[in-house]
């Protein structure tokens, strides 16, 4: 195929960059979707240092005879085929609340899923612990993703969002960079979302919290720490969702190449 | 008409799930999983103090209703009559590699001194309650026996019956001699009630529910964990793969 000489092929993603991202698309699910298991165990969510059965959960997935049911606070939302109640690969109805092609492993296994989510968690620790490490060292987040002061104006975020949302995303010079959006988003998960999943975990292991108690003081109790734990994970969800989808519009055959082979061919400038 | 692009989107969906069942259920990938486990103890026993407390709290945090799970009564005739006579003759037997073995009678344990703690009870499945705990260190019955220098573990065997086997659990010598580890005989102020454990129950405050063995009968110090039910060191463990360290 000839692609035009103006359009050239610029490095972009480091090789660690590019290494810590693959590890993590693995690790990530592995943890989103063995942690779901992990839930299943009690679907249930508590504020403060206790909660089970008797206590007031503000979230539950349940079921009744014929529903299933998610409830948050006192909003019930019927989620039959989805959550709480639905049909699994052989056509069994099964009433647990996050559904088969969900969760590792896809039958009920709360040991099986603890020793995924227990080991991966290493792999997500020490990869972040390394790229935190190695990016502020050789100045990658200060270079790259730390924004600068005008691009905080509350005028260039308004207009970077609606660029998105007419789904006019950066061409030339522009695209070599992180847009303000991209920046905030990727400084939101990598010191923000990923430090405070991380602590959480560690908030609801009881060795831990009797030696380390001011996890516990920082987090507001055990039962907190699920909670913080479960909405973090939610989030981390809809970052991969959100950013499998600017993939898809930004041209995903280009996006996925510059990130095995770290090169990227610059977007065709708009006829404005 | 289905691209391509979906056909091998959705193979590829449906052949990773397989692939992860698949990998869970091979002997192989499970220990190479495992192996998260030792490092977990490993990392958990090198950076942190080993004998820290766990958090005690006022009876102002305590949960109003302690939740009870696993067995809720033990179902073989000899327990039933141990609680119609209100366990006045139940004993609690510590031998194995121990110097002076014991049988030892409610009274006598109560008779010792005991510790009282407000701490919390964190399940596997993910609930906590906070509830007191009144009991006989676990370190003055072992020291009252004297501990061999081969023991390495101490096995809790205990009265009721979990599927097939009676259960048991078992602990090494950090948790077995921490001032926190007690066989209790009350929770909250009352006598031990069937659902939590009576008339003995292990509390280990750093570790999860199951490694709490109830109705426990006898304790026995050992020097590996080989020669216990299925290898182990516990009931869930030989029964359903979990973790013997259970402080995460």
């Amino acid at each position: 195929m000839a692609e035009p000489e103006s359009r050239p092929l610029v490095y972009r993603h480091r090789l660690s960059t590019r290494i810590w991202h693959w590890i993590n698309a693995i690790t990530v699910f592995v943890m989103l979707m063995s942690g779901l298991m992990i839930f299943n165990a009690h679907p249930r969510l508590y504020w403060g240092h206790y909660g089970a059965n008797a206590d007031k959960a503000w979230l539950q997935i349940g079921a009744t005879a014929t529903a299933g049911q998610l409830r948050i606070g006192d909003v019930t939302i019927e989620t039959t085929g989805l959550l709480g109640r639905w049909t699994d690969a052989e056509g069994n109805v099964q009433t647990r609340a996050f559904p088969h092609w969900a969760t590792i492993p896809s039958y009920y296994s709360l040991s099986g899923a603890r020793r995924w989510h227990l080991a991966f968690a290493w792999v997500l620790a020490i990869g972040a612990l390394a790229y935190w490490l190695t990016s502020l060292v050789n100045r990658h987040v200060q270079r790259d993703l730390a924004p600068r002061g005008s691009e905080l104006r509350p005028g260039h975020i308004w207009h970077d969002i609606k660029q998105h949302a007419r789904l006019r995303f950066p061409t030339g010079e522009a695209a070599t960079r992180y847009n303000i959006l991209q920046k905030l988003s990727y400084l939101g998960v990598i010191f923000m979302l990923l430090p405070l999943i991380i602590l959480t975990g560690l908030g609801m292991s009881p060795a831990m919290d009797a030696a380390w108690p001011w996890i516990l003081d920082l987090l507001g109790g055990r039962q907190s720490a699920r909670s913080i734990h479960f909405i973090c994970a939610a989030l981390f969800a809809l970052f991969i969702v959100v950013h499998l989808v600017m993939v898809l519009l930004a041209g995903p055959f280009n996006e996925v190449r510059a990130m095995i082979t770290g090169r990227y061919r610059l977007p065709k400038e708009r006829a404005e | 008409m289905i691209s391509r692009r979906e056909v091998i989107s959705s193979l590829g969906a449906g052949g990773l799930l397989a692939g992860c069942d698949r990998l869970d259920r091979s002997p192989g990938f499970r220990e190479l999983l495992r192996s998260g486990e030792g490092l977990t103890m490993r990392a958990q026993r090198l950076i942190t103090d080993r004998t820290a407390l766990a958090r005690e709290f006022s009876a102002s945090d305590m949960s109003p209703i302690f939740r009870a799970n696993g067995t809720r009564m033990p179902s073989s005739p000899e327990y039933a009559a141990h609680a119609a006579s209100r366990f006045a003759d139940w004993r609690l037997v510590i031998d194995g590699l121990v110097t002076r073995p014991l049988s030892l009678s409610l009274a006598q344990l109560g008779a010792m001194p005991a510790r009282t703690q407000i701490t919390r009870h964190d399940c596997v499945e993910g609930w906590s309650a906070i509830g007191q705990w009144t009991g006989t260190p676990l370190k003055l019955i072992l020291e009252a026996a004297g501990l061999r220098q081969s023991a390495r573990y101490i096995v809790f065997h205990c009265a009721d019956n979990l599927g097939p086997a009676p259960y048991y659990e078992s602990i090494d010598l950090i948790d077995a001699f921490h001032p926190q580890t007690i066989m209790a005989w009350a929770l909250n102020g009352r006598l031990l009630p069937i659902p939590n454990g009576a008339p003995l129950r292990l509390r280990v405050e750093r570790q999860l529910g199951y490694k709490h063995a109830k109705y426990v009968r006898r304790v026995e110090a050992v020097a590996s964990l080989a020669g216990i039910g299925a290898g182990k060191g516990g009931y869930w463990e030989d029964h359903s793969d979990y973790e013997w360290y259970a402080g995460i």
